[in-house]
């Protein structure tokens, strides 16, 4: 029952945080929907053309394009993930001695040859 | 479970944080204005009100009146919805920026996790807005808007590792908390492992976070029109610039949480309790808010190819030094 208790508790320091965005959330719709009713409105087929400097829209916008920063998005995953383990390692660094600072040393020296060795492959180079 | 009369202080504590960033994001733009004014040696806005005191009222107004048009093709439901997806984050995370030593509206202790999972959920409005437009321009902003992500976001969360391996803790509050007895304790200057460097490098991820000069791809105005809000106009124009002028403000808290200390007074003579905390953030807050303008006033703007470079070869190598010397220094002498 205990933990029950106080895992009650310990939600319950987020509801403000639900409060904050349901008010934020009704703030946008509701503005956009007092906004609907005192605008004008003259729709014309020229207007509601997507922009493109004065010039009738050239095909799909929406057509296949190359991206070129295809492999950095994938390395960005795979060191992203290991960023996120160095922060319970940082709370806790005053706690764990001697072996908890060499094991992070390790894990960075691996983190810094996989870094090294996609700087090497030309992974980050702009092809 | 929180009692009737913390539950009444709290809703009365996000209503009045709630009107207060939406007046200084007016204001910021009023701010903003005036110092690329005076540095580019005009006066900025002086017609409505005294010195051009109520044009953010009035440009609000003026949004508000506006024909909201809806480009034909768009993806009308995404449309409507990415402004509001890029506000909301924006302005809830406030919730857990503690202005004073009475601590935040929301006191959860993963306050920092919380921020930066925010700010990406604002990055997909910026994406979707640009791809449910239809439009070249949006399209191009939106896919620069995630290339941006992918070079600095790293950087960003390695240089607060620092900062946490000093203060022991993934809460604003505490970290506030841990600052105090003058500026030299200040997580930026402190013993033993001053992090102004990682300062430097969560200031420079913070601009790009916020899409502002030099880093403004999404935007860039003079090759991409407008970049991903091209298409939009009134209210929901309004929303995309009130979440980037209120991110501004958040980056600006949240530095100034983490290496200035937040709201302890500079010296430990001078009280910093109660009301006193406000008056030392907000010059904080301000004075970071400052040096964006005054790097966007100064500095042209970068390439994305350069962008990437920036982040990957240059800010995540010292972010890595930073965070090996400062576990290091942190070691060898506690």
């Amino acid at each position: 029952m205990e933990t029950i208790a106080s895992s009650v508790e310990y939600l319950s320091r987020y509801y403000p945080i639900v409060v904050f965005g349901l008010l934020a959330a009704a703030f946008g719709l509701g503005t956009l929907l007092i906004s609907y009713f005192v605008q004008p409105r003259e729709d014309n087929a020229e207007k509601l053309s997507p922009y493109e400097c004065g010039s009738e829209p050239v095909s799909d916008a929406r057509m296949p394009f190359p991206v070129r920063y295809y492999v950095i998005a994938m390395l960005f995953v795979i060191f992203d993930i290991e960023v996120i383990f160095l922060y319970p390692w940082a709370i806790v660094f005053d706690r764990i001695g001697l072996i908890g600072f060499m094991e992070m040393v390790i894990f960075i020296a691996l983190f810094v040859l996989a870094f090294v060795y996609a700087w090497r492959k030309g992974a980050l180079e702009w092809e | 479970m929180p009692d009737l009369m913390s539950v009444v202080t709290t809703l009365a504590m996000i209503v009045v944080v709630f009107g207060a960033v939406l007046l200084h994001v007016a204001y910021l733009t009023y701010f903003e204005r005036k110092v690329l004014g005076h540095m580019q040696d005009r006066l900025g806005p002086m017609e409505v009100g005294y010195h051009g005191l109520l044009q953010p009222i009035a440009d609000g107004l003026k949004l508000f009146f506006k024909e909201d048009i809806i480009p034909t093709g768009a993806n009308k439901i995404i449309f409507t919805v990415a402004p509001i997806i890029s506000l909301v984050p924006a302005l809830i995370a406030f919730a857990v920026i503690p202005f004073s030593d009475r601590g935040p509206i929301a006191d959860i202790n993963i306050a920092i996790l919380y921020i930066l999972a925010l700010s990406s959920i604002g990055a997909y409005g910026i994406l979707l807005g640009g791809w449910a437009s239809n439009s070249k321009y949006s399209l191009l902003g939106g896919l620069r808007s995630a290339a941006q992500v992918i070079s600095y976001e790293l950087a960003l969360g390695m240089s607060l590792v620092g900062v946490l391996l000093l203060s022991g803790s993934l809460s604003l509050a505490a970290i506030a908390q841990g600052q105090a007895g003058g500026f030299w304790h200040w997580y930026a200057f402190a013993f033993p492992a001053p992090q102004f460097v990682a300062f430097v490098i969560y200031l420079l991820s913070a601009i790009a976070e916020t899409n502002r000069l030099p880093f403004d791809l999404p935007e860039a105005e003079s090759e991409l029109v407008a970049g991903f809000f091209t298409e939009y106009s009134g209210m929901r124009f309004a929303f995309f610039f009130l979440a980037e002028y209120a991110n501004m403000i958040l980056v600006s808290c949240v530095g100034a949480i983490l290496f200035l200390g937040g709201w302890q007074a500079p010296f430990d003579f001078l009280p910093s309790t109660g009301w006193w905390g406000v008056f030392w953030f907000l010059p904080k807050v301000y004075f970071l808010l400052f040096l964006f303008f005054w790097i966007r006033a100064t500095l042209p703007r970068l390439r994305y190819d350069q962008l990437m470079r920036l982040g990957w070869k240059i800010m995540i190598p010292l972010a890595l030094a930073n965070i090996l010397i400062t576990s290091f220094l942190a070691f060898v002498t506690r």
